[in-house]
């Protein structure tokens, strides 16, 4: 087969690229409102790099602009490209974009974006270049542009059979002036979006050719351990590595400062000339650390502190409609319960690194990075250099989750670089991943409902807990912003009282966002509290929610939901649970089939995942982004947790951070709903109903009710 | 100087007898197929065939390899042919791709020792290796259809 890769090999040869060219790409001018189509011919003032490159020998190269980090960017990407633009996958050469906000627009690949907030334009920028190649050909064989079509890579002329191929037609097509409307294909006329068409990366991640961050090497290039403050903030009052020094193949050592958020933590770092040197020279560095005030950091002091503010406060109200309060007060029919989910680490199987070279008039920086717009101007800001001289690459990341859309850990490598002057690669063990977070903060919910007449008469919910905003922002007056994400708009509409409230909690605990973000914890209280209320009118859960979720496309997908997985036809010692939850303008519903086994224990036997994303690329990577949001759904619902005891996070690596294993693994079926809606999100909204659904399933089978994260699947 | 044998080519390598294969193969041979996740055989990503035998090279002393036969991702095919690598192609396995080389390498001594195997070998075998993306159904279907491939190939 052949490879597209970005191996090294094909990585120089892609970048050294010369010649005529069409080149076409967006123009992201800082304040434009709309983003402008320019063509190679019209670039004035500014440097252009665009997503599609074809040259003279017809060799043509889509760029990907967005990090890929398992989500599937690297081919989907390519795959609505390739589709307007008429060219075989086979035939395209894929490489990933440097930092660049003003070529690419926001390259921040977070919140299921990368579709979403792109396909439209690819579409039309593809479409673009093929009329504009379709013009070059016509007005070489002096016909109607309307006589000819595009297919392979080729203009061919219908009336006469002739053909021209991309190659000889850039020099001509680069010079006619991009068309401003472009006719798009028919969802019923694609030939390459919507089929599960294979990954381009996948033969290089079979055979080790793929580069990921910690595969970078440069000429020189020495490698770097830190000894950073163990005790998430604090400063070094003072250090001896003259042991550390007698290693053998290390370097230097000297102090480092990392910026994490607004605040810093100080670490230790030991330069030598191979990883292992670094990692032996850190064992033997002597550190006094400074860090009073965050030894009485407990994580049973933290869950206390919840349930003291759910109990005692009402919160910064986020949405509130009707009266739920008198109403809950009155009503004979109610319940009053608290949710807990855990702090979580990301866990990326491939731990933080980044290489840096930091020279006098550019800094360049390799790494597996989520966002390389804002380390580009992230570094730009604190090492006081040009944008234009920041050169951020971006490697094949080792899965990301959200960890890696962070400025820590490459902002340390520039400034350990500088130091030293000369590249340097920055390597974290699986310790320092673990226990440094920054992680996504465990939440506690409070669910409090009435039933009337079969129907909900009110709902309020308040959450309590650390929040990105507060932290990071200093909004401590507003409401977290995320306060209903997960939660299905249409309850509002047809439920009459209802309120979500945020009670700010505040931990010098650094935390971000975690692979679904709030979904992933808002998902399991709300959708939790959803089939309470169900067994509290002692109704179906699933036909308790198309009362409230009237619109079209839920109902399709409770309907699908209900036949997929033979939710009628159940039998009596299998236990079945459900929810549904939003996450970033996607619906994915999942049923849990569980049952208990011979050797007493609960076993999950089946999952059944209905995804809403509307417009969607590739069947087969939105599976397997489902199939892997439904494992880590599992590790943060019953497997691992974050805890912290005086101070200090208590687990190290994957032995006291236990992961899914193959044996945990449930089957799963996936199943994605065909509509014309726009795209939804892919990477990350299959992952916040699993644990509600599966916290059903086991009250169905044994009339517990989990309301607190994570729990052990062996003793229920 | 030890010398050992990586992918059929010999090396003498000047390293600390303690460093484990896994930094030799990455940092001194400069093979990066073989990747580290853990650094303490929890996590399988940086699996190796030592004498054919799947180790984790984190914690392998390269002075227990001196004079022995490695076979890395990188060796374990010449033209990413193998039963295995065909399955994992044809069932878009990889995600992310940071723990495969790990995931094959595992597989491929179950592959080897145990040509039709269950569901339940394939845990017992696989259980070292984690995917934190989570691709464990593929990889047991991949298993399963190169088990069938290598069959396939023997009768011929
Ligand atoms: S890196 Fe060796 S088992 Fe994890
Ligand atoms: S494919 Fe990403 S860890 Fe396995």
């Amino acid at each position: 087969m052949e490879t597209n890769a970005i191996s090294r090999r094909n990585f120089l040869r892609a970048s050294g690229l010369a010649g005529t060219a069409l080149c076409l790409g967006f123009y992201f001018p800082a304040n434009a409102k709309k983003e402008q189509l320019m063509s190679a011919t019209d670039q004035s003032g500014f440097e252009f790099n665009a997503w599609i490159r074809i040259d003279t020998d017809g060799k043509v190269t889509l760029t990907d602009h967005r990090a890929e980090m398992g989500q599937g960017s690297y081919q989907s990407v390519p795959q609505i490209i390739a589709e307007e633009l008429e060219v075989n996958m086979k035939d395209i050469n894929v490489i990933f974009a440097q930092g660049s906000p003003t070529k690419y627009g926001s390259q921040i690949t977070g919140g299921s974006s990368t579709i979403r907030g792109s396909y439209k334009n690819l579409l039309k920028l593809s479409a673009a270049a093929r009329e504009m190649l379709i013009t070059a050909a016509a007005n070489q064989w002096n016909a109607s542009a309307n006589e000819c079509y595009a297919e392979s890579g080729h203009v061919i002329h219908k009336p006469s059979g002739k053909k021209l191929n991309y190659g000889e037609l850039v020099t001509a097509a680069a010079k006619l002036p991009p068309p401003q409307e472009v006719k798009l294909k028919k969802i019923s006329d694609y030939k390459l979006i919507r089929k599960p068409l294979q990954r381009l990366d996948t033969p290089m991640k079979t055979n080790g050719e793929a580069i990921f961050g910690l595969d970078k090497r440069l000429p020189g290039m020495l490698y770097a351990a830190v000894e950073r403050n163990p005790r998430l903030r604090g400063k070094v009052k003072s250090f001896d590595g003259s042991a550390a020094l007698k290693v053998p193949g290390v370097k230097q050592v000297f102090k480092v400062q990392m910026i994490v958020f607004n605040t810093t933590r100080d670490g230790v770092v030991v330069i030598a000339d191979s990883t292992w040197a670094a990692m032996q020279g850190r064992k033997a560095l002597r550190v006094e650390w400074d860090d009073s005030g965050f030894e009485h950091v407990n994580t049973s002091d933290i869950y206390k502190a919840h349930e003291e503010l759910l109990k005692t406060k009402e919160g910064l109200s986020f949405k509130k409609q009707g009266q739920p309060d008198p109403i809950i007060e009155q009503a004979s029919k109610k319940i009053d319960v608290i949710y807990q989910t855990p702090y979580q680490s990301h866990g990326a199987m491939e731990p933080l690194n980044c290489v840096a070279h930091y020279q006098s008039d550019k800094i360049e920086i390799w790494g597996p990075i989520q966002a390389p717009d804002w380390v580009q101007g992230d570094i730009s800001d604190k090492f006081k250099m040009p944008k234009d001289k920041v050169i951020v690459n971006m490697t094949f990341l080792g899965g990301g989750f959200g960890r890696k859309a962070f400025l820590d850990y490459t902002h340390e490598a520039v400034a350990i670089s500088k130091q030293i002057g000369g590249p340097v690669q920055v390597v974290w063990t699986r310790e320092d991943d673990l226990t440094q977070g920054p992680y996504r903060a465990g939440i506690s919910y409070r669910g409090e409902g009435s039933i009337e007449n079969g129907e909900i008469s009110a709902l309020k919910f308040k959450m309590a807990g650390q929040n990105i905003d507060h932290w990071n922002n200093n909004k401590r007056d507003k409401a977290n912003g995320s306060t209903t994400e997960g939660f299905l708009k249409p309850y509002f509409d047809n439920i009459k009282n209802i309120s979500f409230a945020d009670v700010p909690y505040e931990m010098p605990l650094p935390n971000m966002w975690w692979r679904s973000v709030y979904a992933s914890t808002n998902g399991f209280a709300y959708e939790s509290f959803i089939n309470e209320m169900a067994v509290l009118a002692e109704q179906d859960q699933l036909d308790f929610r198309r009362k409230y979720l009237k619109d079209e496309r839920c109902q399709a997908l409770i309907d699908k939901m209900e036949q997929v997985s033979g939710w009628k036809s159940r039998k009596k010692n299998e236990g079945f649970g459900v929810a549904i939850t939003e996450c970033f303008e996607t619906m994915v519903g999942q049923i849990v089939k569980v049952s208990r086994h011979t050797d007493g224990k609960v076993k999950i036997d089946q999952v059944w995942a209905v995804m809403d994303c509307g417009w969607y690329v590739n069947p087969d990577i939105i599976k397997a982004q489902v199939e892997g949001s439904i494992v880590m759904g599992l590790g943060a619902a019953a497997i691992h947790e974050i805890t912290f005891k005086n101070g200090l996070v208590e687990q190290k690596n994957f032995y006291d951070y236990l992961m899914p294993r193959m044996s945990d693994m449930p089957p799963v079926e996936v199943h994605i709903m065909e509509n014309t809606a726009d795209a939804g999100g892919v990477g990350e909204p299959g992952l916040p109903p699993f644990a509600p659904a599966l916290t059903d399933a086991i009250y169905d089978l044994t009339g517990k009710r989990i309301r607190k994260l994570p729990f052990n699947l062996n003793t229920v | 100087m030890i010398n050992i044998t990586v992918n059929g080519q010999h090396h003498d390598v000047d390293a600390d007898p303690n460093m484990p294969l896994l930094w030799v193969i990455r940092d001194i041979i400069g093979l990066t197929g073989t990747k580290y996740g853990c650094g303490a055989a929890q996590c399988g990503a940086c699996t190796v065939h030592l004498n054919g035998e799947a180790v984790r090279s984190c914690v392998t002393k390269i002075n227990r390899a001196a004079g022995q036969n490695i076979v890395t991702i990188e060796g374990l095919s010449i033209n990413n042919n193998h039963p295995l690598q065909l399955a994992w192609n044809e069932m878009n396995v990889p995600q992310c791709g940071y723990c495969q080389s790990g995931q094959l390498m595992s597989a491929a001594v179950l592959l080897r020792e145990n040509l039709n195997p269950t569901d339940q070998d394939i845990d017992d075998a696989m259980s070292g290796n984690i995917c934190r993306c989570g691709t464990y159904q593929r990889i047991r279907a991949a298993i399963h259809k190169a088990a069938d491939i290598q069959r396939e190939g023997a009768k011929i």
